[in-house]
C-alpha cells in the first residue's frame, strides 16, 4: 500500500506523476531531454545507465522498467542483465564500461566519483558532454528510486505491465500521454 | 578543477547550467515548482528540507546556498541552522516539521528506509498527504542535485558569507529568473 493516496490502477511512478502534475511536468522534461534527446549516446546505452543506477539503489520498479527499455532497444536482452551483475564483463565498448562506473560512484555519492574514472572515460574516448549526461542522468534515477520507494508505491499485479510501459517510453517517450492513463483502469494489474 | 571543461568560472550548479542549457531549463523548473510553488509548507519550511538532505551528501554547495535561504525566509542566522542541520529534533522547530525531516532524512539514505510508522507519526502531527509527498520529492531532488553538483566536481566558493549574500536577490526573483537561480 503506498504511503499516500494515489490512483491504484497506476503503480510505480506513474500514480505519482499523476498525484502531482505541477512537479511532474519539469521532470517529465528532464528525462525526454537525457534520455531521448540529442546525444552521442545511444537511447539504449542511456537506458543502460538508468537500468545500473535504478538496479543499484534495488528500486525493483524502476529496475525492471529500464530493463525492458533498454532490451527493447538493444532487441537483446543479454546486455542489460550483463551490466546489472558485472560492467567489466559485459559486451559493451570500453568507453561505456568507463560511464557505467561513472554511473555507479554517483549513485553512491557525487564524492565517489574519482578522478580515475574520468580520466579513463576520457581516454576511451568519451566527452565532456557524454561524461556530464552520464552523471545527471545518474542523479536523476537517484530522484526517481527514492520518490518510488519512499512512498511506497506498489507494484505492478501482472508483469505484462512493464512490456506496455517499455513499450511507452521507447515509442512515445517520457512525456505524458495527451490522453492520459484511465485507458489503463482494469486490464493492466 | 571540474572533472569537465565547463568554459566558464561559475560556482556550483550554475557553471552545469551555462554549461548545458538543455538542462537547465527543466532542473531551474523543478526547482522553482518545489521550493517556490503553492504550498502549504512555508518557503523557508522547504528550504530547510533541501538544506538538511545536502547537508547529509556532504554537498557545501547545495548546503550553503538552500540553508542561506532557509535562514533569509525563516529569519535565522547561520548557526541557528547548522544547529537544525546537525540536531534539529532539540531545536526550536514544529513537531510537524522533526517528524518530516525525519523523513527526509530516510529518504536520503534510500527510498526503502522510509518506515511506515515515519509515516504515520508524521500524519498524527498532522502532515497532509500532500506534505508528506513534496517532503519525500524535495529529498530525492536533493540526492539529485547533490550528485549532480559533486559527481562533476564543481566549485564552491569557501566564504560562506557569498551565500548568504545572495540569498534576498535569490528569493526575491526565484530558481527560474534570477542571476543567481
Amino acid at each position: 500500500m503506498p504511503y499516500i493516496k494515489l490512483e491504484s490502477h497506476l503503480p510505480g511512478i506513474t500514480g505519482l506523476l499523476e498525484y502531482s502534475k505541477d512537479t511532474a511536468q519539469p521532470i517529465r522534461d528532464l528525462t525526454q531531454v537525457l534520455l531521448r534527446g540529442p546525444s552521442s549516446l545511444s537511447e539504449a546505452e542511456r537506458e543502460l545507465i538508468a537500468t545500473v543506477v535504478s538496479h543499484g539503489n534495488q528500486c525493483v520498479f524502476c529496475t525492471t522498467a529500464h530493463t525492458a527499455a533498454a532490451d527493447l532497444l538493444a532487441g537483446e536482452s543479454e546486455t542489460a542483465a550483463c551490466v546489472k551483475t558485472d560492467i567489466e564483463t559485459a559486451p559493451v565498448s570500453e568507453k561505456m564500461k568507463a560511464l557505467l562506473t561513472i554511473a555507479k560512484q554517483t549513485r553512491e555519492s557525487g564524492k565517489s566519483v574519482t578522478e580515475d574514472s574520468i580520466t579513463r572515460a576520457k581516454v576511451a574516448g568519451a566527452t565532456d558532454i557524454e561524461i556530464h549526461d552520464t552523471v545527471l542522468i545518474a542523479a536523476l534515477f537517484c530522484l526517481y528510486n527514492r520518490y518510488v520507494d519512499g512512498l511506497g508505491t506498489s507494484l505492478p499485479e501482472n508483469e505484462e505491465y512493464y512490456g506496455v510501459l517499455a513499450d511507452r517510453i521507447v515509442y512515445h517517450g517520457y512525456t505524458r500521454l495527451p490522453q492520459g492513463y484511465d485507458h489503463l483502469k482494469g486490464n493492466n494489474r | 578543477m571540474a572533472h569537465i571543461d565547463l568554459g566558464n568560472e561559475l560556482p556550483g550548479i550554475r557553471g552545469l547550467m551555462a554549461f548545458s542549457p538543455l538542462t537547465e531549463k527543466p532542473l531551474n523548473a523543478l526547482a522553482e515548482v518545489l521550493l517556490r510553488g503553492d504550498n502549504s509548507l512555508t518557503r523557508g519550511e522547504r528550504e530547510l528540507i533541501g538544506t538538511y538532505v545536502s547537508y547529509l551528501n556532504d554537498c557545501f554547495f547545495c548546503q550553503n546556498v538552500h540553508g542561506a535561504m532557509a535562514g533569509h525566509y525563516l529569519g535565522c542566522n547561520i548557526e541557528e541552522i547548522d544547529a537544525i542541520k546537525k540536531d534539529f529534533i532539540n531545536q526550536n522547530i514544529t513537531a510537524k516539521m522533526k517528524a518530516l525531516l525525519t523523513i527526509a532524512g530516510s529518504v536520503q539514505k534510500g527510498g526503502k528506509h522510509v518506515s511506515h510508522d515515519q509515516i504515520e507519526l508524521a500524519k498524527i502531527e498532522g502532515a497532509s498527504d500532500m506534505e508528506i509527498h513534496d517532503t519525500v520529492l524535495i529529498a530525492a531532488s536533493f540526492c539529485m542535485f547533490n550528485r549532480y553538483v559533486d559527481g562533476l566536481a564543481t566549485l564552491a566558493p569557501e566564504d560562506r558569507q557569498f551565500y548568504i549574500n545572495r540569498a534576498p536577490q535569490r528569493a526575491e526573483e526565484g530558481y527560474t529568473a534570477s542571476v543567481y537561480k
